[in-house]
């Protein structure tokens, strides 16, 4: 780590400079070369944003439970597992809150309203709100080990609440509409041009969170490794004191 | 291997006892946290401020007064071990933990179990809830069921809360999202249960198959995952 400043190295700066690419041409295929719906209208430019925004959550959320199962299972317990769980859990939550609003604009536009109690709506708040308390109890304190214990059960404590909360959502009420891209009965009906946007978006976000996680984990090597030197120098000081 | 089984279950009957015996001698259930749930009940009504809509939608809030009032239940359960380090202590001394997981959540259990009885009470009393002998029956089901349920969840959870300064803000955060499939289906039983909005009976039993799901999950994780989740 000596000399470096930073969280960058020369691979993530070429992924970084692909992403920028990746995003400034979904940019100009989603607003401007891609045609209008035939009943949303432009409205339907949102969904470039809003469907990879929670596909992108989706495996964050996925990478948190993998990461965490893997932490705890492993026999080292290295803590870059604690740390890649918690770096795509911030950016989850993040994408998830992105989808939401984007979503809710669209529903403005479309349904007239911008919250509808329907399933999807209604359990993808609470993975919202499951996450940002996964996020709150890693700012707990204690030790890094502490954290890394905590967070990993609670991750996968997530991964076990969400389908029941969704199933009990759905149970409850369901008016979403249908997925039309991942249904397996239906021909896809989407215009060339509006699904190369829409398949764009899935691979720009996902490399953007590839992006977003390498740098937010070494951020988070360093504020560790911050926070321990912090407490090795804080004891010599209080030894000094004492010596003196 | 049989003695390993025996002895858990005595830690677990011992557990409970002790909580139990805490609450018998301080009565905080009785003098605060029911007293809490009955004003939560009295200023729904005030909320709504109609007879009709307050019969329809008794059910649900039986059931939010429930989890209101289990936050500090709950946040009770974990004081009493936090305060002396008594959690601690039983972890130093090398005591199962999932023992202690299901002792605690049984003793929150049976509080819990009273204080929902006392607040279907207070919806037959104050909203004027009517019940039949099937519905009655079913009312009961329900509330053991999700009682399971919720105990479960909030003995997981309220470890995690419990001890360091400002984890007290965490449970609910933690807990409400985990509970909302218990709200959901304790509700739609309830409402069955009380006729409520012309629902009938067995329109109720779907509902306690998800409650009970719930409470089978939880209290299988909660055994194997309490002890990792307190460990300090």
């Amino acid at each position: 780590m000596a000399g470096q400043s930073g969280t960058g190295t020369s691979a993530t700066r070429r992924l970084g400079i692909l992403v920028i690419f990746l995003l400034a041409t979904l940019a100009l295929c989603g607003l401007w070369f891609s045609a209008e719906d035939v009943v949303q209208g432009s409205t339907v430019r949102i969904m470039y944003v809003h469907v990879p925004s929670i596909w992108t959550a989706y495996i964050a959320f996925g990478l948190t439970a993998l990461c965490s199962g893997v932490y705890l299972s492993g026999k080292n317990r290295s803590l870059a597992w604690d740390r890649v769980a918690g770096a795509s859990g911030e950016i989850g939550v993040l994408f998830v809150a992105v989808s939401l609003v984007t979503g809710s604009m669209w529903g403005r536009l479309t349904w007239g309203t911008y919250w509808v109690w329907d399933a999807r709506l209604t359990s993808t708040a609470f993975l919202f709100i499951t996450y940002v308390g996964y996020l709150a109890v890693r700012q707990l304190g204690g030790t890094h080990r502490q954290r890394a214990r905590r967070s990993s059960v609670l991750a996968l404590l997530a991964i076990l609440e969400i389908p029941l909360v969704h199933f009990s959502v759905t149970l409850w009420r369901s008016l979403h509409q249908e997925a039309t891209v991942a249904n397996p009965n239906a021909k896809v009906e989407l215009d060339g041009l509006m699904l190369f946007s829409l398949f764009l978006g899935l691979v720009a976000f996902t490399m953007l969170f590839a992006w977003l996680v390498l740098h937010r984990q070494r951020g988070m090597m360093l504020e560790d490794a911050f926070s321990d030197r912090g407490l090795d120098v804080a004891i010599t000081a209080r030894r000094n004191e004492a010596g003196a | 291997m049989t003695g390993a089984v025996i002895n858990k279950r005595r830690i677990a009957i011992a557990v409970a006892r002790k909580d139990l015996t805490i609450e018998w001698n301080s009565r905080i259930l009785v003098n605060q946290v029911a007293p809490f749930a009955a004003i939560v009940m009295v200023l729904f009504a005030f909320a709504l401020d109609n007879d009709g809509i307050l019969l329809r939608v008794a059910p649900g809030l039986v059931w939010l007064a429930t989890l209101f009032s289990m936050l500090v239940v709950v946040q009770r359960s974990f004081t009493v071990e936090s305060a002396d380090g008594a959690l601690d202590a039983l972890r130093v001394a090398g005591v199962d933990m999932g023992a202690i997981f299901v002792g605690k959540a049984v003793a929150l259990m049976v509080q819990l179990f009273v204080l929902e009885l006392m607040l279907v009470a207070t919806a037959v009393v104050l909203y004027g809830v009517e019940m039949t002998l099937a519905g009655f029956c079913e009312a009961i089901v329900t509330l053991v069921v999700a009682t399971i349920g919720l105990g479960s969840v909030g003995t997981l959870y309220g470890g995690l809360a419990a001890g360091a300064r400002g984890r007290e803000t965490l449970l609910p955060l933690l807990l409400l999202p985990a509970v909302a499939p218990v709200l959901i289906g304790a509700t739609r039983a309830t409402e069955a249960a009380f006729g409520s909005g012309g629902a009938t009976v067995s329109e109720g039993w779907p509902w306690i198959g998800l409650l009970l799901v719930f409470a089978v999950l939880f209290s299988a994780v909660g055994t194997v995952a309490f002890g990792p989740l307190v460990d300090e």
